[in-house]
């Protein structure tokens, strides 16, 4: 099964090559949908395949690797076709196409109608062979191809809708935004192979021989500039700050897309890429603690914002950046199995999520358009009460957000208590632990608090549109909601394979699988990471007890003050941004960020080349070209006297010039 | 008695050429060129090139010639009495004069260089001009000779082009 | 050949008043015999070369020249003739087409 690990990218992109340029012929949108979704359900099958092979085998021997065929080999630099599989990559591999093939069943109910179906499902097909590409490289140039082609199928799912001007313009931003950082990457890459191969003679792009050479690295000085450089890419992909103002503005492109791109497997590839390098990311003591802060004040940070956006996908983009900054969070004090674990949960219940969403706004438009109103179909202050119009995506929806809340029981609860807890008690950063954790803890508090917020708005309360429309609401079809139930149902019980050692050894030792499936991964960093970490007293497990129950009570108060404030007390929102006024603009314009990037970056560069345009092009180079064409006329005009037309008067400079040159050659 | 010849025929020739540029008429202009054109003819001869002069008279004076006087007479052109440009006369004559100047400075200046070649005058007059002549042209040269073929054709197509169309 | 510089001196002149025809004379065949006269005079000069040098090549030259100048001829009177059709004169005066 191993051997056939290429087919996983093969099928998608078969998908992409039939429907990119049949699909037009074929209009038939049952046939394309279905092709589309067969494609990267065979994907899915073959990974099972894999996936089943690897949990039959020892431990040591979960890697494979499969060179496909050699593809640049010039002097020392030498990089094949090739993939590795290893229990990372087949986490990610089981997300991508298992998610991937949820999403696309439900695009084929979501998008039906929409005109360039074809295309959708083309670019969708085409972004799956890009992500396992990603994911399954095994050099950082597969890696790297993987990396530009998903940043290209998010540039063109984000636009979409290219005839709208903001669809456009966030495609674009998207696009720059991972462009800066996959400079970042490129750099990364130069500047490993760059020391790897003057010192060490090992010219090397392979994460295998990478990873076999990792103890040649040194603890910081080269290795902090290429992490860091690497992380700039990551910050690009997986959205964290400073690179994040592109994800939210991504919400333009289709919602199967947000789900699927912007929430479950395009951003988290900056996370699996510290993961693929972790062993060179541990070597780092500076990078790790920069990954974390950053980690943790995108967290935060994301999660403020969410509280105050109106426009349901607008909260869920945030809601993302905000769960990024928690992964980021983990790889950053060296918990690599939690980061990777809240990916996987993630991708779940905020796929769910999503797809969730994308149900209430297709019946939201369906209702609006029924009765010509041009109320926005994404405003949640035009929702509300669709509990009983919509039941099972309620459902579906409210178990993903306790989900993502960190409610006991569900999956994000794992996840996200695992990262907390590893905040708090990793031997890396020192005193910065507390303080990593506590911004961690308020970042939950506030996802729990506008999860529910945005639950409450939705689907609880009386339906605040109009009550012509309102009977026009109704359930999605089918294909819809067998997804929404699917991930729902991840969504709930997940989070089981990686029961923390705590709750596992309450219920009669239950071993947490999940940490012992990626073990042999990180094993290498965690022995490298053994060399500065600043292991204390073993806190006692009445300590981790209490601090998981601190952060359920966290997550409990954030979910009743959302309760009281939109359920409840309904006036109590608008008497608190009366109250402070600026504290609620600020969070409302999400803290003037773009303006901050259009005052410090854009318009700099504007203006810059507005200076090019006017100043530089308009009088320097044209003036240059049209002084010369102005000087050369001006002579023209003078010396097309000479050219009277005359066969005598050439004839005479003719033989003047003659005798001239040879009485110069003959007197001189 | 040769250096007499000489300067007789030298006589002649320049006389005649300078009749080609100031005859009015140009049948009496193309009569003149005639006569230098016999000159350089009787040239050839005395410098050992009988086959030369023989060619010289057969394609200048004879071919180009009558072509030259057929179109003269063809066109029956009116003679221009009051042609009378001095400015251009006086420039013409001054540039003439230089490149005469430069030409025999060039002359007085320069060292001719001694016999190289393989072609005596004894030998032209044993083996025959002609026939040396012949040799050359058929062996060294002939691939530039079949050219000329090719010269030759595009000229008579590109006469009759321009002579029949009204252009 | 002592008389070399001779043969080179009427070349020259030849040369010279043929170039002095070109420059001064109105009539377009005029001008054309002129040409052709300078053209002998450097077929004098190569011939006189040859015979000096004891080298044929010039002589193979000449014959090309004559060649050359004999296309030239039916060319360039089958021009003259076509330009007299069109103006009603063969006067250089005339053909002042390739101004600007």
């Amino acid at each position: 099964m191993f051997d056939n690990v290429w087919l996983i990218p093969l099928f998608p992109l078969i998908g992409f090559l039939i429907n990119g340029f049949f699909g037009k012929k074929i209009k038939n949108e049952a046939v394309i949908g279905g092709i589309g979704t067969l494609m990267i359900f065979m994907s899915f099958i073959v990974s099972c395949g894999i996936l089943l092979q690897m949990i039959g085998l020892p431990p040591e021997q979960r890697v494979f690797e499969k060179v496909l065929f050699p593809w640049i080999h010039s002097g020392n630099f030498k990089a094949d076709m090739a993939f590795l599989v290893d229990p990372l990559s087949a986490v990610m591999i089981m997300v991508v196409t298992g998610v991937g093939s949820l999403i696309h069943l439900y695009s084929i109910g979501y998008m039906h109608g929409e005109e360039g179906f074809y295309r959708f499902f083309a670019y969708l097909n085409l972004f799956c062979m890009s992500m396992l590409l990603l994911v399954l490289g095994n050099n950082m140039l597969v890696m790297f191809i993987g990396w530009e082609g998903v940043g290209l199928c998010s540039y063109l799912l984000i636009g979409y809708y290219f005839h709208k001007k903001s669809a456009g313009d966030a495609a674009k931003k998207a696009f720059v935004m991972n462009r800066v950082g996959d400079f970042g990457f490129l750099i990364g890459l130069f500047t490993l192979y760059w020391w790897f191969g003057s010192n060490h003679n090992i010219w090397t792009i392979n994460f295998t021989e990478i990873k076999a050479a990792s103890h040649l690295l040194p603890y910081g000085g080269v290795v902090t500039v290429a992490t860091l450089c690497f992380f700039v890419g990551a910050t690009g992909k997986s959205a964290q700050i400073p690179l994040f103002t592109w994800l939210p503005d991504a919400m333009e492109g289709p919602t199967p897309v947000s789900a699927l791109i912007h929430a479950a497997t395009m951003v988290t590839a900056g996370v699996y890429m510290i993961g693929r390098m972790s062993f060179v990311f541990i070597k780092s003591p500076e990078t790790m603690m920069v990954i974390a802060v950053v980690g943790a004040a995108t967290a935060i940070f994301a999660a403020t914002i969410g509280t105050a956006q109106n426009d349901i996908k607008r909260v869920l983009a945030y809601s993302t950046v905000s769960q990024l900054g928690f992964m980021f969070l983990a790889m950053g004090v060296g918990a690599f199995t939690a980061g990777i674990f809240h990916l996987m949960t993630h991708a779940f219940f905020k796929a769910c999520l999503f797809l969730g969403s994308g149900s209430v706004i297709h019946s939201m438009h369906h209702a609006l358009h029924k009765i010509h109103s041009h109320d926005d179909a994404q405003d949640m202050r035009n929702m509300g009460g669709l509990r009983s119009a919509m039941p099972i995506t309620f459902i579906t929806f409210l178990v993903s957000t306790i989900a993502i809340s960190g409610i006991p029981g569900f999956s994000g609860f794992f996840s996200k208590d695992e990262i907390l807890w590893q905040a708090f008690a990793n031997p890396y950063h020192g005193g910065l632990n507390i303080v990593l954790w506590g911004v961690g803890a308020l970042a939950a508090c506030f996802t729990a608090f506008y999860m529910f917020r945005l639950v409450f708005m939705t689907f609880f309360g009386e339906c605040r549109i109009n009550a012509k429309a309102k009977s026009y609401l109704h359930e999605s079809p089918l294909v819809i909601t067998i997804p929404l139930m699917v991930l729902g149902f991840l969504a709930a019980v997940g989070g089981y394979i990686g029961l923390p050692k705590l709750i596992g050894d309450m219920f009669g030792g239950i071993p947490n699988y999940f940490e012992h499936w990626l073990e042999p991964v990180f094993a290498l960093a965690n022995q490298y990471s053994a060399q500065y970490a600043h292991h204390g007293a073993h806190p006692s497990h009445a300590f981790e007890w209490s601090l998981m129950g601190l952060s359920v009570v966290i997550a409990l108060i954030g979910i009743g003050i959302a309760f009281t404030m939109y359920v409840q007390n309904k006036d109590l929102p608008g008497k608190f941004t009366a109250t402070f006024p600026a504290l609620h603009r600020a969070v409302y314009n999400k803290w003037y960020i773009d303006e901050l990037y259009d005052f410090i970056f854009v318009n700099p560069c504007k203006a810059f080349g507005q200076f090019l345009w006017k100043g530089f092009d308009v009088i320097v180079v044209d003036g240059v070209v049209n002084g010369v064409a102005n000087v050369v006329m001006g002579f023209s005009g003078i010396f097309r006297y000479i050219q009277s037309g005359y066969i005598y008067n050439y004839a005479f400079s003719m033989a003047l010039g003659v005798v001239a040159i040879l009485g110069y050659y003959i007197f001189k | 008695m040769e250096t007499l010849f000489f300067a007789i025929v030298s006589l002649v020739a320049i006389i005649s050429a300078i009749l080609v540029i100031t005859c009015k008429n140009p049948i009496n202009s193309a009569l003149s060129l005639i006569m230098t054109f016999f000159c350089l003819a009787t040239y050839y001869v005395m410098l050992d090139a009988p086959f030369m002069a023989a060619v010289q008279v057969m394609v200048y004076a004879g071919a180009i010639m009558v072509l030259i006087v057929f179109t003269i007479m063809l066109l029956n052109i009116r003679v221009n009495a009051t042609q009378k440009h001095s400015h251009r006369i006086l420039l013409g004559s001054i540039i003439g004069f230089f490149t005469l100047i430069n030409t025999i400075v060039l002359l007085v200046k320069s060292q001719a260089a001694k016999p190289v070649g393989p072609f005596t005058g004894d030998m032209i007059r044993n083996i025959g001009h002609s026939e040396l002549i012949g040799r050359e042209m058929f062996t060294t040269f002939l691939l530039p000779f079949e050219i000329t073929s090719i010269l030759l054709l595009v000229a008579i197509v590109g006469s009759v082009i321009l002579a029949k169309k009204n252009i | 050949m002592e008389n070399l510089n001779g043969y080179l001196v009427v070349s020259a002149i030849l040369f010279a008043i043929g170039t002095i025809g070109v420059l001064t004379r109105k009539n377009a065949i005029v001008i054309f015999m002129c040409i052709e006269l300078m053209l002998n005079a450097v077929n004098l000069t190569f011939v006189a070369f040859s015979r000096h040098l004891g080298h044929f090549d010039g002589q193979i030259f000449v014959l090309f020249i004559m060649t050359v100048a004999a296309a030239e001829a039916a060319v360039g009177l089958a021009l003259m003739i076509a330009f007299y059709k069109n103006k009603e004169s063969i006067s250089v005066d005339d053909v002042n087409m390739m101004k600007w």
